[in-house]
């Protein structure tokens, strides 16, 4: 911290998430990422005159999903408004959005940040469309002579989550987009990849003296592609109120964009006039309202979200908070790994495999756990031959990799390679025999009283039996040898 | 309320309307009659009524997500004044 000491900063952030519906909001094109430059388009999300949008019923299911994943309050009625504004990502100059009725309000989400928990509130969530792409001639939109319009994206569904001005540092703003991210994932109504923008985030911060309550004039920030982007952004701004408002200035109130490369905010300088939208209610829609029973239908069909799951595997299964948050961090692995407990009794262990190994081959490969191909039955089968003695901990880890790679079960690499471990005392104690035989030195070593020859002993039956033998009773036949010379 | 020229100029600009002098005149004459007319409205008493979001007494009309077709590209840019790569091209923004 620098100039910043002296002031409390406040931030509140404006999420838009994309939808992973079929199709768009209110027509019947596809939402597919990419394609070929305005063939996503219809009459209706380009705006033509006389046509009639209607409500893509999945759209308010997801909405209303994602309400109730962030506690709020589901409205019963709810309607959607025009905000006004030229701009030619647009081609309707407005864009369909709600106002003054939002379909969700007052949610709620925890966030951990610098080891302290905290309540983050959701003010509102309203549906909207998306807007279309612009492809600028040169290399910023300033410094074009024209732009390339694509309308693929135009009327894609989105939410827009906007929570209260809650979070007091970057870092805190920082949790709250990922939980917000793990939570959306789990509810599975977004694919929320930051780098694809369908998952976007705008920050309003401000500063205010410590111990004023009066809020201070805030700009919005724009711009930010990922989490680090935004940590950055927030870090950024918060220094540049602070120098302008310990130098005696005061703060605009205006948009700026986050520069990645420069790692600076710069104002986007827009006019006025640009922010009075004149929202009025959307007359080509009809109102919606909800029926109690439906949401409590959506809210009995929730999924077990990120806390609860955190909570039971600390809870009930005994793993520590850190292993916990590591798998639950993710549907997908949270999902996987209780189904290796399903056919495994001892999930401390389980756990070690999955973010130990597991996560890092699947790192090595930039795979996620979905295309793993280790079902998840022989990755128990694994632990079992292992806490059975029927392989050893770094035979394990050479027949992990090969489950990784091939999909094999383990059974089966074991009994190929004969990786099996050898507990037979009979078999074993030939090669004890045979090693005792062959190294008088060491023996004599032992015998004058020097205990660690013994060692060299162990590791000469270990690599004459290929790393196989049980080393527990390797050590007890060779005691027992040597103590009988 | 009183609608002055300004509001109109701001108006006509957020509408991208390039407005005569007379035309400004003539607006801002027509607004403030409709603000008139919305005063006499105004004296009804409407508290307990809820306020109107839709004309039609219509609720809840959905569609399913399943995608149908979509328009032909050369319909797509069949009234762009101008074109380039399969997009709308538009003189420069900022």
């Amino acid at each position: 911290m620098g100039s910043s000491h002296k002031y409390e900063t406040v931030i509140g952030l404006e999420v838009h998430v994309e939808l992973k519906t079929k199709t768009k909001i209110f027509c019947s094109c596809p939402t597919e990422f990419g394609g070929e430059e305005n063939t996503h388009v219809c009459p209706v999300c380009l705006g033509l005159p006389g046509v009639l949008p209607v409500l893509n019923k999945r759209v308010l299911e997801f909405a209303v999903r994602a309400g109730l994943a962030l506690n709020c309050e589901v409205a019963g009625f709810s309607k959607f408004d025009r905000k006004n504004y030229f701009y030619p990502d647009l081609p309707k100059a407005y864009q369909v959005s709600q106002y003054d009725l939002p379909i969700c309000k007052g949610g709620r989400l925890e966030i951990e940040a610098e080891g302290k928990k905290k309540t983050i509130g959701i003010t509102r969530i309203h549906m909207e469309e998306d807007a279309g792409k612009l492809l600028h001639s040169g290399t910023t939109i300033a410094s074009s002579d024209y732009s390339l319009a694509d309308y693929n994206r135009t009327g894609v569904p989105l939410i827009e989550i906007v929570s209260e001005p809650d979070m007091r540092s970057s870092q805190e703003a920082r949790a709250y987009l990922e939980k917000l991210k793990i939570i959306l994932e789990y509810i599975d109504v977004s694919d929320v990849k930051m780098e694809q923008g369908s998952l976007r985030c705008d920050a309003n911060i401000s500063l205010r003296p410590i111990g004023v309550e009066e809020f201070g004039t805030r700009a919005e920030i724009k711009n930010m592609n990922s989490f680090k982007a935004l940590q950055k952004a927030v870090e950024y701004e918060v220094e540049r109120q602070a120098e302008i408002l310990n130098e005696g200035g005061s703060i605009v109130q205006e948009t700026r964009s986050w520069d990645e490369e420069k790692g600076v905010t710069v104002s986007m300088r827009s006019k006025e006039e640009a922010h009075d939208y004149r929202y009025f209610p959307e007359p080509d829609l009809v109102p919606i309202v909800v029926e109690p029973a439906w949401v409590e239908e959506l809210r009995n069909s929730l999924p077990e979200l990120p806390d609860e799951r955190k909570g039971r595997l600390v809870n009930v299964l005994d793993l520590s908070e850190y292993d916990a948050g590591i798998i639950t961090g993710s549907r997908a692995l949270a999902e996987y790994f209780d189904r290796v407990v399903a056919c495994y009794e001892e999930p401390k262990t389980a756990a070690n495999w999955l973010n130990g190994e597991f996560l890092r081959l699947l790192n090595a490969q930039g795979l996620e756990v979905t295309e793993s191909k280790i079902d998840p039955e022989d990755f128990a089968a694994l632990l079992r031959y292992i806490a059975d003695g029927k392989i050893s901990g770094k035979i394990a880890k050479e027949v992990f990799a090969q489950m990784f790679a091939e999909g094999e079960k383990p059974g089966e690499i074991i009994k190929r390679k004969g990786l099996m471990q050898i507990s037979d005392e009979g078999a074993l104690s030939a090669v004890v025999e045979k090693i005792v035989a062959g190294n008088p030195k060491s023996v004599e070593d032992y015998k004058a009283g020097k205990e660690k020859a013994i060692g060299f002993l162990v590791g000469q039956v270990m690599k004459e039996t290929k790393g196989q033998a049980n080393p527990g009773l390797v050590n007890k036949l060779l005691q027992e040898r040597l103590d009988s010379l | 309320m009183k609608i002055t020229q300004k509001d109109v100029e701001h108006v006509a600009l957020l509408s991208r309307l390039k407005l005569s002098e007379d035309d400004k005149d003539k607006y801002t004459q027509s607004l403030n009659a409709i603000l008139e007319y919305m005063e006499i409205l105004n004296r009804v008493d409407t508290s307990g009524i809820e306020p109107t979001a839709h004309v039609l007494p219509l609720k809840n009309v959905f569609r399913e997500d399943e995608v149908k077709e979509t328009l032909e590209k050369e319909l797509v840019l069949s009234n762009a004044p101008d074109e380039e790569n399969g997009c709308f091209r538009v003189p420069r923004i900022i």
